[in-house]
């Protein structure tokens, strides 16, 4: 892709890196002292290469995210029950388009083509959030992906409105508000479930049990083994640790399921009065690196299905890029 | 029960039933169609695109649909003899000039019915009045793609060519007279033909030569025979409502 | 030639009417048209906007952080240029 370089020179006038020319020192000190301020880094601020590139990684993994987890839910689209969950569904997973968008923009004032974090992702070199090699079997999963998957991505997020990377915080409180009514409706897609039919209880019962420790997984592996963690909070782009969210996430979920009448596949789960936090088991950390290293059980389908999706469109989008190549100077908008 | 989030405004004509049907399961159809594009589209952009068009026409559906009964009970407890729905919205997506050439035909279609029913203040009218801006829009949408395809690359004109000859003998169905829609089809039909003869002009493409209908199939949508392809799209989309009778959602 | 010929756009929105439009975000688009329509897909869809902008990021020229101090320290110190600088007697009004 010798474009991404083309397309970088092309956004340098609003974007561009500044180059550490002379003294870095001197920048690392105006850097680390703008983010000890909680002040927010812009595009054309010098930045240290480890920040930048610890940033491109992270975004574009969530952008990623955002688009490779369209597909367990549109997966429901052509089957959802009645026309006002078809209605909800399809425009959460447009939603979720949108989010991607959101994310590759940022990542692109960084310096990175949306093609070239697309290619990474294709090729396998960059990763996307884990939860979506898991399959979507029943409609409940829906539900429980909006309830704990969204619930937990939440939890992860809005810390992440406060992050240090200007674009980033902006494209998230933008993702948050939007993202609101994700969870939400997955909320009360289970509860309908399970006041609904003893087949629809247990449909999503089923599910939760299957989403749940997947979700727990979601926050990342536990703090002493994170390997990004103490960086990236001292730069002030992750502001709490996984296991802090972890735990926060928890707490919050217990009673969530008492009011759905459903239960969390937990034998060990109890309030401990005395940590003022749920107790809860162990995570299964061999499963979580197993689908991480690829084993999922839809790794394959999901990367297949999104690349098959880019390279039949590749023709439309050559075939605008000719017609525009064309037809330059001939637009009709006027300025308002 | 379920009921739409908008109801169209009560009017003191009776609504025509058999109408509100066949419109309400053209847009069902074409969202449904639209729907499948989800997580294939070609480029990022065009998702978001494609799903607010299928949304707008879901929106239209369930609003038609409910001036005629209960919506679910219509979309999902119905045969496939039963749907009144043009057998052009029903056609498979295809490749993405399929899914734009099915835009254009049809949307400048409804457009055109939208904009006379709009004017003519019957049992239609507020709900016309409402979805014409809609419908103008994806009628933009399609006239922008198909400038595009057809003016683009060599192979995006040809695939635009196929996707404008296979879809025509569709269109001959969309001026048959419907139950209880007021509109004068002939002068609609000048007018579609106009409009998108224009379009593939400039398009560089040419207008299709083939007759309209097809020798044994013609106007058979509106009367309840379909194409092979949409027996499999209603198992699809009514298998779960119906694998649980008499559940809520 | 490929896809990646779609340049970056960057989206001004009016969320409504006497506002001033505001930068949303950016973009990928072949074309100003098509630009334009993708911003109103993707920007306002939830009624966000009544006017849109799209301007082809390369045509942006920013001010560079180097030149923050002279660009904009000279303006800190003319305080004369804001309200509060005066002192009006007790009791006057209107001003």
């Amino acid at each position: 892709m010798a474009t991404a370089a083309a397309q970088q020179t092309a956004s340098t006038q609003a974007y561009g890196a500044q180059g550490a020319i002379g003294d870095t020192t001197a920048y690392q000190s105006v850097f680390d002292a703008a983010v000890a301020a909680d002040e927010r880094i812009e595009p054309r601020d010098w930045m240290p290469d480890a920040y930048r590139a610890t940033l491109v990684r992270q975004i574009a993994q969530h952008a990623h995210s955002e688009i490779i987890g369209m597909q367990p839910e549109a997966n429901w689209i052509t089957r959802a029950p009645s026309l006002r969950r078809k209605a909800i569904l399809m425009a959460k997973v447009q939603d979720e388009a949108g989010h991607g968008l959101y994310l590759y923009s940022a990542a692109e004032t960084l310096g990175t083509g949306r093609d070239e974090l697309l290619d990474k992702l294709h090729s396998g070199r960059q990763k996307y959030s884990s939860i979506f090699n898991y399959p979507t079997l029943t409609w409940a999963d829906v539900g429980a992906i909006g309830w704990l998957v969204d619930g937990a991505a939440i939890t992860n997020q809005v810390p992440l409105c406060r992050c240090s990377y200007g674009p980033y915080a902006r494209a998230m409180v933008r993702i948050c508000k939007e993202e609101s009514f994700h969870q939400r409706q997955g909320y009360e897609l289970l509860l309908a479930l399970s006041k609904g039919t003893p087949e629809q209880h247990a449909m999503a019962q089923d599910a939760v049990d299957r989403w749940w420790w997947p979700s727990l997984m979601m926050f990342g592996p536990p703090d002493d083994e994170s390997a990004h963690s103490a960086q990236s909070m001292a730069w002030k782009i992750k502001r709490h640790s996984n296991d802090e969210l972890r735990q926060r996430f928890v707490d919050i979920c217990v009673p969530q399921a008492e009011s759905l009448g459903l239960t969390l596949p937990d034998p060990d789960l109890r309030w401990n009065e005395e940590r003022g936090h749920h107790d809860f088991g162990p995570i299964d950390w061999t499963e979580f690196r197993e689908v991480l290293k690829g084993n999922g059980p839809c790794n394959e389908q999901r990367i297949t299905q999104r690349r098959k999706a880019h390279d039949e469109g590749a023709w439309v989008r050559e075939a605008a890029a000719a017609h525009a190549a064309k037809h330059i100077g001939e637009t009709g908008a006027t300025r308002a | 029960m379920s009921t739409p989030e908008t109801t169209a405004a009560p009017t003191a004509s009776p609504i025509p039933r058999a109408a509100a049907i066949a419109l309400g399961d053209d847009a069902l159809v074409l969202s449904h169609r639209l729907g499948e594009w989800a997580g294939h589209a070609p480029v990022l952009e065009e998702e978001v695109a494609l799903a607010n068009i299928a949304l707008d026409l879901l929106g239209q559906a369930r609003v038609l649909l409910s001036l005629a009964g209960d919506e679910d009970e219509l979309a999902y407890l119905r045969e496939e003899r039963a749907f009144r729905n043009l057998q052009l919205v029903e056609q498979p997506n295809g490749d993405f000039a399929h899914t734009i050439v099915r835009q254009l035909y049809f949307s400048t279609y409804q457009h055109l019915l939208y904009a006379e029913l709009a004017a003519g203040g019957g049992p239609f009218a507020p709900l016309a009045a409402k979805a014409v801006k809609e419908v103008a829009y994806h009628r933009d949408h399609a006239e922008q793609w198909t400038l595009r395809l057809g003016d683009g690359t060599e192979e995006s004109h040809a695939r635009m060519l196929r996707a404008c000859e296979a879809l025509w003998r569709f269109t001959g169905e969309l001026f048959q007279p419907v139950e209880g829609v007021e509109v004068d089809g002939k002068r609609m039909e000048t007018a579609w033909l106009a409009s998108v003869g224009e379009i593939l002009r400039r398009a560089t493409l040419s207008v299709p030569e083939g007759p309209r209908s097809g020798a044994w199939a013609a106007g058979a949508g509106r009367q309840g025979l379909h194409t092979e392809s949409f027996g499999r799209m209603l198992a699809e989309m009514q298998h779960l409502h119906r694998s649980h009778p008499g559940a809520s959602w | 030639m490929t896809n990646t010929d779609w340049p970056l756009w960057e989206v001004f929105v009016r969320s409504r009417r006497g506002l001033s439009h505001t930068h949303a975000g950016s973009l990928h688009a072949p074309d100003a048209e098509l630009a334009l329509r993708n911003a109103r897909d993707l920007y306002t869809r939830r009624g966000e906007g009544v006017s849109i902008w799209v301007v082809p990021s390369s045509a942006i020229t920013a001010s560079s952080p180097d030149e923050k101090d002279p660009f904009f320290e000279p303006s800190a110190d003319k305080p004369y240029r804001h309200p509060t600088f005066y002192e009006i007697p007790e009791g006057v009004k209107h001003l």
